[in-house]
């Protein structure tokens, strides 16, 4: 078995807060992939609001954000477990945010430092 | 003094409630590693006790009755042991072993050395089945055939299980006194998980014998409760833990007809639920919530909760606490139960593809929530899936069961 980070991006912070419906949605596609035993970490959200997000950049630049209107921004993670990046994809595609307010999940996989 | 022939009904009750307590307050004079001395002590005395009141009537207080007794074979055993000098003088002497040879009692004592006792058990360098059994043993007066028969198991494999068990126990330096915070912390889960376990050996067991079962799931509750009633142990994951085992309880009565068969969750008669056990489940949950962490018991005891209920929108919020309880901690039959649950929200239909995505087709469950799932749908599916659930099951109640379900659908198709 190998793991497959899926990093979650989303269009427009306004996508950021779900609805219960949506929230309920989101945690089936989750406790399906559970269900399977194919979660390896089961990840974070990660916050795009101002106090909870900077960007540090060379010569100490230090930047607000990104929680822009205008290109997506990562929103979380979690980490599953998989024969290849085949079946990765997959359970990236059940996802429901897909229907729900669009996005992009990027599939990667995990490559452990020891 | 009573009448002579109920003690024949008394005894066996009381055995079960005092000789555990009794055996623990022994082992906080004689220590954990004399474990059987205290043991013998506490057989004798219930042994002197049912020849004593079978000729003249139980006492007015039997509990007082037989800690006297046991006071009395302690001092006595001592006098044995300072007229003959025994090695076993020797050994207990080098263990700094008290040596007044009375020993004090109280309601307070009592319940320190069981609950020390209760976490001398939870002792983690055994595994969970031994931890089972040696709290059926030392903390529910089980004899060794009883626990044979929970378990399912050979006598003699339940002996040597003790055995091993027992040793672990003696090399253990554990005190059996009052309890300190940090032994507390470093044990309390395990001993937590043992009492959960032996009240699932109960209420889940393959066992036919209603009357084991529900022993279990009494003593797992009365340990349970021990916990809660101590400051110390007192913590939310013990109330949650508390609730859940008292909303199961709350159907014990009505998981079983007359025959002791088995009657599913749906067909049950809520009439024949506990009442008082839902609110005692409820009491506890809401103590349960005295923090910000949640346990795997918080969710089942949310689980179990919403069971007990009516409410629109019951399924939907077990369902969610389902996906919960797999994040936590993966097992097959969380992730059999969530598709259940998923397939009261969103049907049949999309609940068999998620179960077709569990790979499990080893498991007897497994095809009996499919056979449950195509009942409707395609009842050639659902036969062929109880049949295979039939040859998986080692249990005949549920053979049996399934079987009733499988002649069922047979005269249906047959229509």
């Amino acid at each position: 078995m190998k793991e497959f980070a899926l990093i979650f991006r989303l269009k427009d912070i306004s996508d950021f807060k779900p609805s219960p419906g949506q929230m309920q949605e989101r945690m089936n596609w989750l406790g399906s992939i559970a269900a399977q035993n194919k979660i390896a970490d089961k990840g974070n959200t990660l916050l795009p609001i101002p106090g909870s997000a900077k960007t540090v950049k060379p010569n100490n630049v230090v930047t607000d954000g990104p929680y822009t209107e205008i290109k997506e921004f990562i929103s979380g993670y979690v980490v599953v477990k998989a024969e290849n990046i085949d079946e990765a994809v997959e359970i990236a595609k059940a996802n429901p945010i897909f229907e729900q307010v669009g996005g992009s999940i990027e599939v990667r996989e995990v490559l452990k430092r020891d | 003094m009573k009448k002579t022939q109920s003690y024949n009904e008394l005894l066996p009750h009381l055995f079960r409630q005092e000789y555990a307590k009794m055996t623990a307050v022994l082992c906080r004079h004689f220590g954990l590693k004399h474990i059987e001395i205290a043991e013998d002590i506490a057989s004798d005395t219930f042994l002197k006790a049912s020849e004593y009141w079978a000729l003249n009537g139980i006492p007015e207080n039997p509990t007082a009755w037989l800690y006297t007794v046991a006071k009395n074979k302690t001092r006595d055993y001592f006098k044995h042991l300072s007229v003959v000098e025994t090695k076993i003088k020797n050994d207990i002497k080098q263990d700094n072993f008290r040596q007044d040879n009375d020993f004090e009692l109280n309601e307070q004592i009592i319940s320190d050395s069981q609950l020390a006792m209760i976490f001398a058990v939870c002792n983690p360098a055994n595994n969970s089945e031994s931890q089972i059994a040696l709290a059926l043993q030392i903390l529910c007066g089980f004899s060794v055939d009883e626990i044979a028969h929970a378990f399912l198991a050979k006598t003699e494999t339940i002996k040597k299980r003790l055995q091993r068990a027992r040793n672990n126990l003696r090399n253990d330096n554990f005190q059996i006194k009052t309890l300190t915070r940090s032994e507390i912390q470093s044990r309390q889960e395990t001993a937590l998980h043992t009492l959960y376990l032996l009240f699932n050996e109960g209420y889940f067991s393959q066992s036919n014998n209603q009357f084991i079962r529900k022993e279990l799931c009494s003593e797992a509750v009365r340990l349970n409760f021990a916990l809660t009633e101590n400051p110390l142990t007192n913590t939310p994951q013990a109330n949650a833990l508390l609730a859940l085992m008292c909303f199961q309880s709350s159907r014990i009565e009505a998981r079983t007809n007359e025959k002791g068969e088995a009657i599913l969750f749906n067909q049950q008669d809520k009439n024949r639920w506990d009442k008082s056990l839902i609110e005692k489940g409820s009491y506890f949950l809401i103590n349960a919530t005295n923090g910000n962490e949640i346990s795997k018991y918080h969710l089942e005891a949310g689980i179990a909760y919403w069971h007990t209920t009516d409410q629109k929108d019951k399924w939907k919020n077990i369902l969610q606490l389902y996906n919960q309880l797999i994040l936590i901690e993966y097992s097959p039959i969380t992730a059999l139960n969530r598709t259940f649950a998923f397939s009261k929200v969103y049907g049949h239909e999309k609940a068999i593809l998620e179960a077709g995505k569990l790979h499990l087709i080893e498991n007897n469950y497994y095809h009996e929530l499919l056979g449950y799932l195509y009942t409707e749908s395609n009842t050639s599916k659902a036969i062929e899936h109880y049949e295979k659930s039939i040859k998986l099951t080692k249990s005949e109640t549920e053979k049996l069961t399934i079987q009733k379900e499988i002649e069922r659908l047979k005269i249906k198709k047959g229509r």
